[in-house]
């Protein structure tokens, strides 16, 4: 150690903060400019559809039994093949997720039997007022590339019955 | 003469350019500071309100004045009240004596490039600096708040043991400018700036003004880590805008006022002396080169603030009354002896044994500071 390294290190330092200036800035500009989200990430739900339109929810309301927030309000009805919306019994009615009362936990997506609910990667959730916070199945719908997939569909009687709705594979990830 | 209604016109005029000057400077420092700690923090820093952010600093002030002002319920009402107006008027009126450019011809009149050309400029300026201190500590002690008290105190003890040396800074100018003049100083500095002849006295005069103004390395009575905010915790609103203005433009005007002593003022680069980009030539380059000395400037207190961390206050003592006020009496004797010699014997070559004989003492003086360290750890251990 010599006699000038405190002299020496002090001006090392302010030469390591002017090579800083020269670096490229690691700001996101975020509302222009948006980062990719992980795999993973659990943000505003989806309900999913299957390749004809149908909706994948049947429900069952075991995403409600599930919500550790209750923050999930399920209403089901009867099918029929004049006005099909699942390849149930049964379909959701009503499907309501309030987004101040969620957690984003994931626990609906792990309760589904029909892999209907999917947290998404939508995460601009802000609101003027409690009541545009709550988001109706209108709202968390999949939506379709063609109109007529939209349901309800009207379809020929005896195609789908009490073992229509596919079995579920193992999740993905 | 004072009846010349045009002299007060004149008066009048440049008053209100200075003012404007100084305050947009302020609002514009702000912008220029967190760019550029932005930039080395690699960040982008302001960039929303308008293009680059210029339109910033605007929309700071208009949520400063809508704010609420809160006055602590046993706080002395009056000081309270006064104490950012007593920072902030030194800040400003010091920038009267600073000049920024030479006389020139104008409707055929000669007007000074100064609010006032007085011969004891110097001596004014370290008067209304020593002002400045009233207001901070007359701030701490009417919040009735210790940590503001606090700031307050280390404040003016800290400005008070740093004003030793900045006086013997301004002394080191007035004996190489032969006058306390700030124009004839300016002027002295055509053929060669004076942080050329005396550098270590200079660099000295840079460090006690980052002391002066509080900002970082010695920024200790706005330590916001040991004391919230310091003199200031218990302002809010206008009243906090108006020592955050205060702190500003005492930066840019230190900043003038080290460019005037040392870095040749208003005045070109001395080998420009007699090329187009002299000032004798267009006076209108003097207050461009001022600004551009004073942006340098200032850019080195925002370097220093990324940089250094703050100094303990044992230490910042230590540092000031025990290494920078010897250190700058013995600068201030070299300059002397050095002039002296130069015209005893009429050699004006013999100016330059003053930097020569200033960085070896300078250096001197690293390895006493450096030999005390290690003496220290040595007993530590």
């Amino acid at each position: 150690m010599s006699v000038l390294d405190p002299v020496i290190e002090l001006v090392r330092g302010l030469g390591t903060t002017l090579k800083m200036m020269l670096e490229r800035p690691v700001t996101v500009q975020y509302p222009e400019q948006k980062r990719e989200v992980r795999p993973r990430f659990r943000g505003r739900h989806v309900l999913k559809r299957y390749e004809n339109g149908l909706e994948k929810c049947i429900g069952c309301s075991l995403c409600a039994a599930a919500c550790p927030a209750d923050a999930i309000f399920v209403e089901a009805a009867e099918n029929t093949d004049e006005k099909r919306f699942s390849p149930g019994e049964r379909y959701a009615s009503t499907y309501e997720i309030n987004m101040i009362r969620c957690i984003y936990c994931g626990y609906c997506e792990d309760a589904c039997p029909t892999e209907a609910i999917v947290l998404g990667d939508n995460y601009e959730l802000s609101f003027f007022d409690r009541r545009s916070a709550i988001y109706t199945k209108d709202m968390l719908l999949e939506s379709v590339p063609d109109p007529h997939m939209l349901t309800p569909q009207k379809v020929e009687p005896g195609v789908y019955n009490r073992r229509s709705v596919p079995e579920m594979k193992d999740p993905q990830d | 003469m004072l009846s010349d209604w045009t002299l007060w016109l004149e008066w009048f005029i440049k008053a209100v350019v200075l003012i404007l000057a100084l305050l947009t400077g302020f609002a514009y420092l702000t912008w220029y500071e967190r760019r550029a700690l932005a930039r080395i923090q690699t960040r982008i820093g302001p960039n929303r309100a308008g293009p680059q952010g210029l339109l910033q600093p605007i929309a700071d002030a208009v949520k400063l004045i809508f704010k609420e002002e809160l006055v602590p319920a046993k706080a002395d009402k009056i000081l309270f009240f006064w104490a950012p107006v007593i920072t902030m008027v030194p800040s400003i009126i010091i920038a009267a004596v600073i000049p920024f450019g030479p006389t020139v011809e104008l409707f055929g009149r000669k007007i000074s490039l100064s609010m006032a050309n007085i011969n004891v400029g110097v001596l004014y300026v370290m008067s209304i600096a020593s002002i400045a201190v009233y207001g901070i500590v007359l701030a701490g002690w009417s919040s009735n708040n210790k940590y503001a008290m606090l700031g307050g105190l280390r404040s003016s003890a800290q400005m008070i043991s740093y004003e030793l040396s900045l006086g013997l800074g301004f002394v080191v100018a007035i004996l190489l400018g032969n006058s306390m003049n700030l124009h004839e100083i300016v002027e002295k500095q055509r053929d060669i700036w004076f942080a050329l002849v005396q550098p270590v006295g200079a660099f000295i005069f840079l460090i006690v003004t980052l002391a002066e103004v509080n900002r970082a390395p010695f920024d200790m009575p706005e330590a916001e880590q040991e004391l919230t905010a310091g003199y200031h915790s218990e302002y809010s609103g206008m009243k906090f805008a108006l020592f955050f203005m205060a702190e500003y433009q005492k930066m840019i005007v230190i900043c003038m006022i080290a460019a005037t002593l040392f870095f040749g003022g208003y005045r070109e680069f001395w080998f420009l002396k007699d090329t187009f980009f002299s000032v004798d030539r267009n006076w209108w380059l003097g207050p461009i080169y001022m600004l551009a000395k004073v942006i340098v400037l200032l850019f080195f207190m925002i370097w220093i603030r990324a940089t250094w961390p703050r100094i303990r206050y044992d230490r910042l003592m230590a540092f000031g009354w025990k290494v920078l006020l010897p250190l700058s009496l013995a600068i201030v004797f070299i300059t002397a002896a050095g002039i002296l010699l130069a015209q005893e014997l009429n050699n004006p070559m013999l100016i330059w044994t003053i930097p020569v004989v200033s960085i070896m003492v300078g250096l001197f003086t690293v390895v006493m500071i450096y030999r005390e360290l290690r003496r220290k750890a040595y007993e530590r251990a």
